[in-house]
């Protein structure tokens, strides 16, 4: 939620797709909001704001993590990727396999897809689809997204 | 093709409302009812908090009718002097700190005289429950078909049955949302919405306003499925009344607690049926009672009803049935439309009333069902003689082999015997879904279709139909281009506003693909014939278009299209005979799934869904619209519950309501078999409800086959399950 009275606010430096970015926030400020709202990144979403249905996923430090759930001050030094740094190569994969419906979730389940294509040696402990159960769907019925990972994780290791 | 706007999406660029930044704008919030029923004695606001910085709107700030335009006007807009249900709507209040409004709605207090309220909908009302007519009753049909009394008195067999479904939540994940604003003197309503022109006739009786003065525009909507279909028209009043009130843009959107608790859902239905067979295992009569509960006002639960009516009889063919429904009022949240529109619990209950008709028989219920399927030439239960050269059997037959069913159930008992606490079971349902708005809904809607053409050869495809997910944008694409032999580049699909599209209907009922993208391939075929030349296509029209242009500067080139009954269709909305639907859909669902007696969590292994829908017209896109379908009716069966205290849902959290994640289903095996549709786009009929009907029944059917339980009542919860254990 945008605070309004700035009273105990803490400056916050963090680096945002790439770009060093200064925030005001105050200790109860989610991430989320001041993406969203603060740095008028809309692409990340929210779903619920209590970290169950992961349509807020950025990655934090490189992992996903529910926006909602960080308080922004938390963010200090600290590196930060939304889906705003995607280009469309990034996620053609993800076309083709039909992963995306009405998109309300879409940011999120792209963000912990990207994580799974950079780090695919996750996947010797974990199927994908204990990897996105942290994501909801209400659209796809997971395939597209469950066949979509793949295809991206295959492009990458040249599988 | 690919999903038109999948890209924007996938790279977050799609604006949703609550993604468009408002300048100069305030946040509207609600303060609800804290009491299922009662006398609002008081509305106390809190001396703690400076009221003269927000904008307060309660009933007498309406100007015009105090009801939500739909069926029936009993739906306040907001709550005069009484309440009927916990949430419903009494004061809004909006402030230019998203924070301070919300925070706000708790310092204001609504102090109501308790009435006893009515919250068991399969109970018959006391005397001092009633709150609608002289019983409580929104909807009462009877559907009649030979002579079910004297067909039940000579039955060799009757075999009686009573089954129940749950409320269940959209979890649609865009909550609600809207934004208002004042255009000169006109209201300008942009949200996250399914039918714009529900929302505008809404917005005129409720505000009081010529039609050319309300405005509606769809932004972007992240899911539906019925969620947004009646439910948005109660947000557009409230943010409108606001920004009247205002004078500035008011935007609303509510979080998920508020969503969950204020917003429609599922119906929930109690049906009891009995069914004569012969010995064999031929129907010979039905008679099927339903209760659906409406909670506390009609909204469009009278159309639920006639649509589980129609299909609780099953995809069979019986030459005596009754079919008796109503919906009645409770003091809960209205519950309203959801994919499936009231048969997915009809449905529910007669392939489970199959399966015990099989087990009481001692048949194979494969077998019960394929000798009572409907075949070519026989009838429904309101008389509406199919002849749509689809095989029902072979839909059977496909998903019996996709699945491996017999297989399954060898291995089953190898695997039943070898484990002390596993149990694996295999289920299987038949069932069909009617397309379109049910009997004369079409003619009556009359729904227009229109394309422009633009002066660079481009082609505009103007419908009030609107993309939420299942890919109107990319299929109207396709439609159009392919009928001018256009790229699809070439086609643009107009924003679903009302002040440029026409009136094409809501988008609901599978009706989209089916009937408006038929109206937009006789738009454009309206508009080739006005060049001249019937036969022009590709870049000879696109060419022809420029030309028209340069000679007719200032005009504009277009064709439009009317619906038009398909021929030899015929429905009586007062005796409930004829054609009900223009075509259904045919679908078998084979099920598999293990129980673990330890938690008695039950695990589905295994889906196959067969689907019978005239045509497939983009394959990615149907089938993405089945497996969705299917994984939230296998959230239906087994763990969606909503949790009742005072007709409120408590449970108004994603935490504590759980629907299936990615590690809870397996891959949906999806397979089409079609028979084209003479009267729809292409051979299509309408395919996004029929996936949900199916699952559930076969879901119980596959953890009767594990367990030797007999779930009638779902969601199959461990806890249920545990309480089927105990009584057996
Ligand atoms: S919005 Fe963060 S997990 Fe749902
Ligand atoms: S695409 Fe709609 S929720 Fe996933």
């Amino acid at each position: 939620m945008a605070h309004d009275a700035r009273e105990d606010t803490v400056h916050v430096e963090f680096t945002l797709n790439g770009k060093v970015v200064s925030v005001e926030a105050q200790p109860a400020d989610r991430l989320l909001d001041t993406i969203r709202y603060g740095l008028a990144l809309p692409g990340t979403k929210e779903g619920c704001g209590e970290g169950e249905c992961g349509s807020c996923t950025v990655l934090l430090d490189g992992l996903p993590a529910n926006s909602c759930l960080v308080p922004t001050y938390q963010v200090r030094g600290r590196t930060v990727e939304t889906v705003e740094s995607l280009s469309e190569e990034d996620v053609a994969p993800l076309l083709r396999t039909g992963a995306t419906q009405c998109g309300a979730c879409t940011p999120g389940v792209v963000m912990t897809a990207t994580w799974i294509r950079r780090h695919p040696e996750v996947l010797e402990a974990q199927g994908i689809r204990a990897l996105m159960a942290g994501n909801l769907c209400r659209c796809t019925g997971y395939d597209g997204i469950v066949e979509g990972v793949e295809a991206l994780v295959a492009r990458e290791t040249g599988g | 093709m690919e999903r038109r706007e999948g890209i924007s999406k996938l790279l977050g660029r799609e604006l949703y409302i609550d993604d468009v930044p408002m300048d100069r704008g305030l946040w509207g919030a609600t303060v609800r009812s804290p009491s299922p029923r009662g006398r609002i004695r008081e509305v106390r606001f809190s001396p703690d908090v400076n009221w003269d910085e927000f904008v307060v709107v309660d009933h007498r700030d309406i100007p015009g009718e105090n009801h939500v335009w739909l069926i029936e006007s009993d739906q306040p807009v907001l709550a005069a002097d009484s309440v009927r249900h916990v949430h419903e709507p009494v004061v809004l209040l909006a402030h230019h700190s998203r924070e301070m409004v919300h925070r706000a709605v708790r310092s204001v207090e609504v102090i109501v005289d308790p009435a006893p309220p009515v919250l068991d909908f399969r109970l018959p009302p006391g005397a001092d429950g009633i709150q609608h007519g002289t019983d409580n009753v929104f909807s009462h049909i009877v559907i009649r078909k030979g002579d079910v009394d004297a067909a039940l008195a000579d039955a060799p067999v009757v075999i009686e049955g009573t089954y129940e479904t749950g409320a269940q939540e959209h979890v649609y994940l865009e909550n609600q949302g809207m934004v208002a604003w004042i255009d000169g003197d006109v209201v300008v309503v942009k949200g996250s919405l399914q039918c714009p022109y529900y929302v505008h006739a809404a917005l005129t009786h409720g505000l009081g306003r010529a039609e050319d003065r309300v405005r509606v525009i769809q932004s972007p909507t992240g899911g539906g499925f019925g969620g947004k279909e009646e439910y948005p028209s109660v947000l557009a009043l409230h943010v409108a009344l606001l920004a009247l009130k205002a004078g500035a843009p008011v935007k609303m959107i509510y979080d998920r607690p508020e969503d969950m608790a204020a917003t429609t859902k599922r119906h929930p239905a109690w049906i009891r049926h009995r069914t004569g067979v012969d010995l064999d295992g031929r129907l010979l009569a039905q008679a099927v009672e339903v209760v659906f509960d409406g909670g506390a006002y009609v909204t469009l639960s009278p159309v639920v009803l006639s649509r589980g009516l129609i299909h609780a009889g099953g995809p069979y063919a019986c030459d005596n049935v009754r079919i008796d429904g109503r919906a009645v009022l409770t003091n809960s949240v209205p519950f309203g439309a959801f994919r499936g529109f009231g048969a997915p619990q009809t449905i529910f209950a007669v392939e489970r009333q199959m399966d015990k008709i099989a087990e009481e028989l001692g048949m194979d219920p494969v077998e019960l069902r394929r000798m009572n399927l409907i075949r070519e030439g026989q009838s429904t239960a309101t008389g509406q003689i199919i002849r749509d050269g689809a095989d029902r059997l072979e839909v059977l037959d496909r998903a019996l082999d996709l699945s491996a069913y017999r297989e399954k159930q060898e291995e089953h008992a190898r695997f039943n015997a070898a484990h002390e606490d596993l149990r694996r079971g295999v289920g299987l349902s038949t069932y069909f879904h009617g397309a379109g708005f049910t009997g004369g809904g079409e003619v009556h809607l009359s729904s227009v279709a229109k394309v422009e053409a633009r002066p660079d050869g481009r082609i505009e495809v103007l419908t009030s139909n609107i993309e939420m997910g299942q890919g109107t944008l990319t299929i109207f694409t396709q439609i159009a281009s392919e009928s001018l032999g256009l790229e699809p580049d070439d086609v643009v699909i107009a924003e679903a506003d009302t002040f440029r599209v026409p009136n094409s209907g809501p988008t609901v009922a599978s009706r989209t693909v089916m009937v408006v993208g038929r109206l937009i391939e006789k738009a454009c075929a309206d508009l080739v014939a006005k060049l001249g030349d019937s036969d022009l296509r590709g870049p000879d029209l696109k060419q022809a278009i420029v030309d028209w242009y340069r000679k007719h500067s200032g005009g504009v080139l277009d064709g439009a299209a009317r619906y038009e009954p398909p021929p030899g269709t015929s429905w009586d909305e007062d005796s409930y005979r004829g054609d009900a639907y223009g075509a259904f859909a045919w679908g078998a669902c084979v099920v598999e799934v293990e129980v673990d007696l330890r938690t008695l969590g039950t695990r589905v292994l295994d889906v196959v869904a067969v689907q019978e829908v005239g045509k497939v017209l983009n394959e990615l896109l149907a089938r993405g619209q089945i497996q969705g379908g299917v994984v939230q009716a296998i959230g239906w069966a087994l763990m969606e519950e909503c949790v009742w205290s005072d007709g409120a849902m408590v449970n108004n959290q994603l935490t504590n309501y759980m629907i299936p994640t990615s590690d809870d289903v397996p891959p949906i095996r999806v397979d089409f078999l079609e028979a084209p549709y003479a009267h729809g786009t292409g051979g299509a009929k309408g395919i996004g409800e029929l996936p949900v009907d199916g699952p559930a029944p076969a879901v119980a059917a596959a953890i009767e086959a594990a367990t030797g339980t007999h779930p009638r009542v779902i969601p199959v919860t461990p806890e249920r399950l545990m309480e089927l254990y105990d009584g057996a």
